[in-house]
């Protein structure tokens, strides 16, 4: 796995100011606050060349040994180019769960932000469709939070009942 | 036939509804050319399709989820039913990621194993996917001749592994089982006759005037779009992004191999045929190298690693032995992990299959996210059949090679 170059990191730490990073395994990670999540967009892909994204998932770090933050929101760069790679870190807490879209820069995230979305209750202001993508629209829940039972009578109670004539 | 999709929101419904000469369609989810269950809601203006609005989930069956409660072993048979297509390249992925996250280093020849074993998995998708499109544009008899050659692939993965379609072949640290002189044997008769089915494919089709005028100019992806919605994968390469993790990321044996990726600049849909048909060859050419060089050794890391199973003969002969299957295999006692995540991807045949593991310290995943290839190569249908016909949305469904039990999980 290829690390983030020193560049890539200068560029980051002058748009966030001060940089949280850490490395595991030939992975570079990058704490950015919420606030600053749209320069640093924009500094990755104008200025680093990070041209495609490669994923965009999120932690419920509910019960997790040592978390200070309730949810950790993950975006996964990479840029073609100059083969590099660099993971973008967004902690989130409740009860705010709102973050900028990524949709601006990449295309891509549009249905990765829709499962974030459907997955772990998270919204992204500017999504230009902001629905449920695997889960029904009448579904309540967000069943990848750490909080969603696993046993129980599941959501059916929830789902409108359709007979033959309405249907 | 014409159904209102009351629940999908169409994205220029003002615009729609002065022009009500259009109307919907719906595709699936139960339709032969979606080969699985996914829905597509069309907007047609005649025989035109004015826009296309694709409704998933009807697979979805919690795979995450169920990552969470499963330990990192148990989980690999689930990776079987995510593409079940090339489940073999699901099981590397997930055993890298896992890997990855505990920082073993497999052996030698369980590296080469494996990267054999993905690239049969590549041959095997890629005529499933050029076979499928081919099908839905008419061309039945190519579609047979890809589909007898799977089955000698089914043949090699049952003779090495007990289990023709869900192998769960890869474990922690190593391998289920050694690879066989009889598999080998499979494996270079398969060499020898490959290539020559490959011509008769290509020769069936790539002057067809059915089949090139049904793929060629139709659901054009240019280099910017496809780098802009992740497309990864042979659909990169087709739309000119020279992008392989085989090589740029080296994994497994790859390195040691010589061959070469692929790539097309025009992004329509007979491009991802070719670069698909071109990378079986290459995949052949790794196959026939690998093969040949397989490195003697063990295929499980050390019994000093706590992570593989030690052998029968060990656990009945020796103490160590003993007390290491029984830590393994006791629940609450597995291996240990850090708490830690890390992502880790691999070059599978559909694109970047990647897993972003979450370790919390015990031998079950805190998260276990998918990176599918499908769920991010769907996205873009929409804007790739906007303005084509009907009869194009087959092609286009094809050759993006959508998997639904990958694409929902």
């Amino acid at each position: 796995m290829a690390v983030a170059s020193p560049e890539t990191l200068r560029a980051l730490e002058l748009s966030i100011g001060s940089l949280v990073q850490s490395e595991f395994r030939g992975q570079t990670r990058v704490v950015v606050p919420r606030e600053s999540l749209a320069d640093v967009f924009t500094t990755l892909r104008d200025k680093r060349g990070f041209d495609q994204l490669v994923d965009v998932t999120c932690v419920d770090y509910l019960n997790y040994r040592d978390a200070e933050h309730r949810f950790g929101l993950v975006y996964l760069l990479t840029s073609v180019a100059s083969n590099e790679r660099v993971t973008l870190r967004v902690y989130l807490d409740e009860p705010d769960l709102t973050v900028t879209s990524a949709t601006g820069w990449w295309e891509g995230a549009n249905w990765m932000e829709r499962e974030v979305w459907d997955m772990f209750g998270i919204t992204f202001a500017g999504h230009p469709d902001h629905r449920r993508i695997l889960c029904p629209e009448e579904f309540t829940a967000h069943p990848l939070r750490k909080d969603y039972p696993l046993q129980g009578r599941g959501e059916r109670h929830n789902f409108p009942v359709l007979t033959r004539n309405q249907a | 036939m014409a159904l209102a999709a009351s629940n999908i929101r169409t994205q220029d419904i003002a615009h729609d509804e002065q022009q009500d000469y259009l109307w919907t369609l719906n595709f699936g989810p139960q339709h032969p050319a979606t080969h699985t269950t996914l829905r597509i809601v069309m907007k047609l203006d005649g025989e035109r399709v004015v826009d296309a609005m694709p409704d998933i989930g009807y697979l979805h069956s919690g795979f995450e989820k169920i990552g969470e409660s499963l330990d990192y072993n148990q989980y690999v048979t689930v990776t079987d039913r995510m593409n079940y297509i090339s489940p073999m390249a699901n099981n590397v992925a997930w055993h890298t990621a896992v890997e990855r996250l505990l920082g073993i280093d497999i052996t030698p020849r369980c590296k080469y194993i494996r990267t054999i074993i993905c690239e049969l998995a590549r041959i095997s998708d890629h005529l499933l996917c050029n076979g499928a499109v081919g099908l839905d544009s008419g061309a039945f008899t190519f579609f047979l001749y890809a589909f007898n050659k799977r089955e000698d692939i089914y043949d090699i993965f049952e003779t090495l592994c007990g289990a023709r379609f869900t192998n769960s072949y890869t474990r922690t640290g190593g391998l289920s089982q050694d690879i066989t002189p009889l598999v080998i044997e499979k494996i270079r008769k398969f060499i020898q006759t490959f290539p020559k089915v490959l011509e008769d494919m290509e020769r069936l089709v790539n002057r067809n005037r059915i089949f090139v005028d049904r793929t060629k100019g139709v659901g054009i992806l240019t280099r910017e779009e496809a780098l802009s919605r992740s497309a990864t994968g042979p659909i990169a390469r087709a739309s000119g992004i020279t992008r392989d993790l085989r090589k740029d990321e080296p994994y497994l044996a790859y390195a040691d191999f010589d061959f070469t990726v692929p790539c097309s600049k025009v992004g329509d849909c007979f491009a991802r045929y070719l670069v698909r048909q071109a990378e079986m060859r290459e995949s052949l050419k790794i196959i026939t190298q690998a093969l040949e060089n397989i490195p003697a050794g063990p295929i499980n890391v050390t019994p000093a690693e706590r992570t593989t199973l030690p052998s029968k003969k060990m656990v009945y002969m020796t103490i160590e032995g003993t007390i290491n299957h029984f830590e393994l295999a006791m629940t609450n006692r597995g291996f240990e992990t850090p708490h830690e995540e890390s992502y880790s991807a691999i070059e599978a045949p559909n694109g970047e299959l990647g897993f972003y593991l979450v370790g919390n310290g015990t031998d079950v995943a805190y998260r276990a996210r998918c990176r599918p290839p499908s769920f991010i190569h769907f996205a873009m249908f929409p804007h790739l059949i906007r303005g084509h016909t009907l009869s194009d949305v087959v092609a286009v469904l094809g050759s993006l090679n959508i998997i639904a039990a990958e694409l929902d999980r």
